[in-house]
């Protein structure tokens, strides 16, 4: 597979044969019961690395953190920090510090004490704590707030207490459990930045928790997409997004189409299958993947990697005819709605650039929707 | 018609502390300052509508504070008003050593059980207060059931001398009052999120230390409701001390009994009564004070 480095910097320790990941987990197991919550799961995070967490309400993403601060012991299995296994460590003893999902501040402390709680602990002296205190509060802009009690405050600065409060003693590595959660859309934008820049800019290791793929595309180097349990890919977003290994990964990262088929051939790195909506696809083969004649399988395509059109392609294969079934006008581009012969119905975007301004697709209009061959995945399950 | 409806709503309460309180108080107030006769009722002066305005300014004349000046003289008084203070305070404090664990053991149980644990602790409620003090007595006294407990265990081999003693007013108290100390403090630490007590930790805080700086202090106010609701009933207590306590246990609620139907001196044990509730009315300011500031703060 090509390989795809960090576009947001370039930063891929993962790829370096010489270097050693920061935290590991190996072969972790936590049951509640006989409720499996974290399954046999592995992971490695290098340090610097802005490491996201993905997946759906319930699948294990909480647990598999409090695991790391120390909150619950692994049923089976261990997890190393910087090599050394963190059995027994408790919490107040690990390097870790986590900004928790109810920002847990302390209601009978002000703000500046609440900052300043790590510190104490640690046992600086008051001017120095003041100091660092100061250049917190300044971090996160809010200098005039320091003698405000949380309550006194909006969802927003409370967040930003947290985040002063969890970064102020330097811990080499950060854990955010929905950090951007409570806040409304265009206040999670401009944080999700500022988070990033807080992170370069301490160079600390952020490992964080989010049900929010694009949060997660928008800040990560790396992402672990999570299902009951069990981490079904890893890797840059890019990797995720272009070469996502099953439909459940290609479905929560951003919209998919998968256009399910039968194998009727499989050669020269091409792979022919029967649609079930009634058309031939002809499509590339993943590297190193084998597919045997009357294999199910599905060619995921993304909707902006698919043409929709008037005009009858010049080939039968890879195209199908379908009608507008919706439209929707986003400004930057044009959603479509298009519904095949078999009442399927599967979504296309289109750059408003793109779009031909004297004779404008419209609604109920008859199109044919057509793709590349190496306009998608194709997918075992 | 609605504001009508509001006004007697409102009224309804400042009616109630008139009847039930304020009134008895004042009738209280008056029989102090009277002087005791063999009579029926053993007071005098008695007013009566019939007297007219010169009876009443005559007999108001009679009003003294004789009774207030012989307490402060006989230092019987004294003592016991200490002494009660004395009892009521160390009551408080082994109800709160017991009743914290135990507030902290409910609200930490699974979500399922806790109304079970609260169930529990308000059932003796069901029973006359009365009967559970006197059951007391068959546990504590010699030939009791504790008694017969510690022998059979081999502890002792004489029975102990626990009914008619401190300890055994200690107990009764800390017995009774129990639930007055732990449901206030169950109801802050329930509603306490948890995660505060980690974020502690993950600060760098050992368990104890998450505990005093977090549990125990967001629990005040429950402590202080606690400890007030233990404390004030406490002083006044009349009942444990009679039946539990021994001869030498000197509380003023007993004081007050034996002036009032021993002694047939109501205005003595009036101005007993009185005293108290200037004693007592200290801890309800503070009491109130404090609760007023955790409404505050809560806010
Ligand atoms: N202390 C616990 N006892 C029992 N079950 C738990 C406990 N903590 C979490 N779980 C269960 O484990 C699963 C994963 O929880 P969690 O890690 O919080 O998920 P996420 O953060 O991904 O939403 C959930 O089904 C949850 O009900
Ligand atoms: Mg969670």
């Amino acid at each position: 597979m090509k390989s795809l480095g960090s576009i947001r910097r370039s930063f891929a320790p993962w790829q370096e044969a010489d270097s050693k990941p920061y935290i590991s987990f190996k072969n972790v197991t936590k049951k509640f019961g006989d409720f499996v919550a974290v399954d046999n799961l592995n992971l490695d995070i290098y340090e610097r690395e802005f490491y996201s967490l993905l997946g759906p309400s319930g699948c294990g993403k909480t647990t598999l953190l409090r695991m790391l601060a120390g909150f619950e012991q692994p049923t089976a299995g261990d997890i190393f920090l910087d090599g050394v296994s963190l059995k027994g460590v408790p919490p107040h003893k690990r390097p870790v510090n986590m900004m928790f999902q109810s920002y847990a501040l302390f209601p009978h402390m002000n703000v500046a004490d609440n900052v300043a709680f790590g510190l104490k602990q640690a046992g600086m002296s008051k001017s120095e704590i003041g100091q660092r205190v100061d250049a917190m509060l300044k971090l996160v802009k809010l200098e005039e707030f320091e003698r405000r009690k949380p309550h006194q405050l909006s969802g927003g600065q409370r967040q930003r207490v947290a985040l002063a409060r969890s970064v102020a003693t330097r811990p080499k590595l950060l854990l955010l459990d929905e950090p951007l959660g409570a806040l409304d859309k265009k206040l999670r934008e401009e944080t999700q930045f500022e988070l990033m820049d807080l992170q370069q800019e301490l160079g600390l290791t952020f490992m964080i928790v989010t049900h929010d793929q694009e949060e997660a595309m928008t800040m990560s180097d790396r992402i672990a997409v999570m299902d009951r349990g069990m981490v079904v890919q890893t890797g840059t977003p890019a990797e995720i997004y272009e070469a996502p290994n099953t439909r459940y990964v290609a479905e929560f990262i951003g919209s998919i189409n998968a256009f399910e088929g039968l194998v009727t051939k499989s050669a020269d790195g091409k792979i022919s299958l029967k649609g079930t909506d009634g058309f031939a696809m002809q499509v590339d083969a993943p590297p190193g993947s084998s597919y045997s004649k009357d294999q199910q399988a599905w060619f995921a395509v993304r909707p902006e990697k698919l043409k929709v059109s008037r005009k009858k392609p010049a080939t039968k294969i890879n195209a199908v005819r379908g009608e507008i079934w919706d439209l929707g006008y986003l400004g930057d581009m044009t959603i479509f709605h298009v519904k095949l012969p078999s009442s399927l119905v599967v979504r296309a975007s289109m750059l408003n650039a793109q779009r031909t301004v004297e004779d404008p697709i419209s609604i109920d209009d008859d199109v044919w929707l057509s793709f590349a061959s190496d306009a998608g995945v194709l997918l075992e399950r | 018609m609605g504001t009508l409806f509001r006004r007697i709503t409102i009224a309804v309460p400042y009616v109630w502390l008139l009847v039930l309180f304020l009134l008895p108080f004042l009738i209280v107030l008056r029989i102090s300052v009277s002087e005791p006769v063999i009579a029926i009722p053993p007071y005098a002066p008695q007013f009566d509508l019939s007297d007219g305005l010169q009876g009443w300014s005559e007999k108001f004349s009679q009003l003294s504070l004789a009774n207030y000046q012989w307490l402060f003289s006989d230092p019987l008084y004294t003592n016991a008003y200490l002494s009660s203070v004395r009892v009521a305070i160390i009551s408080t404090f082994i109800t709160l050593l017991i009743g914290f664990p135990l507030a902290y053991g409910m609200a930490r149980a699974p979500e399922r059980l806790r109304p079970i644990f609260l169930m529990l602790v308000i059932l003796p409620f069901w029973t006359s207060f009365l009967i559970r003090v006197y059951a007391w007595i068959g546990i504590l006294k010699p030939e009791g059931l504790l008694n017969q407990f510690l022998m059979w265990l081999g502890v002792i081999n004489e029975p102990l001398q626990i009914l008619n003693t401190d300890n055994a007013l200690y107990i009764g108290i800390v017995y009774s009052y129990l639930p007055f100390m732990v449901l206030p403090i169950y109801s802050t630490l329930e509603k306490m999120d948890y995660s505060l007590v980690e974020a502690a930790q993950d600060l760098g805080c050992t368990q104890l230390g998450a505990f005093w700086k977090v549990t125990a202090r967001l629990a005040l106010p429950g402590i202080i409701a606690g400890s007030f609701l233990v404390f004030i009933p406490a002083i006044g207590e009349f009942v444990i001390p009679d039946l539990l306590g021994g001869t030498e246990t000197l509380m003023i609620g007993k004081t007050l009994w034996s002036e009032f139907f021993n002694n047939r001196d109501w205005p003595v044990a009036s101005a007993v009564a009185i005293i108290l509730l200037f004693i007592l009315v200290v801890p309800i300011v503070l009491f109130q004070n404090a609760q007023a500031r955790s409404v505050e703060k809560s806010q």
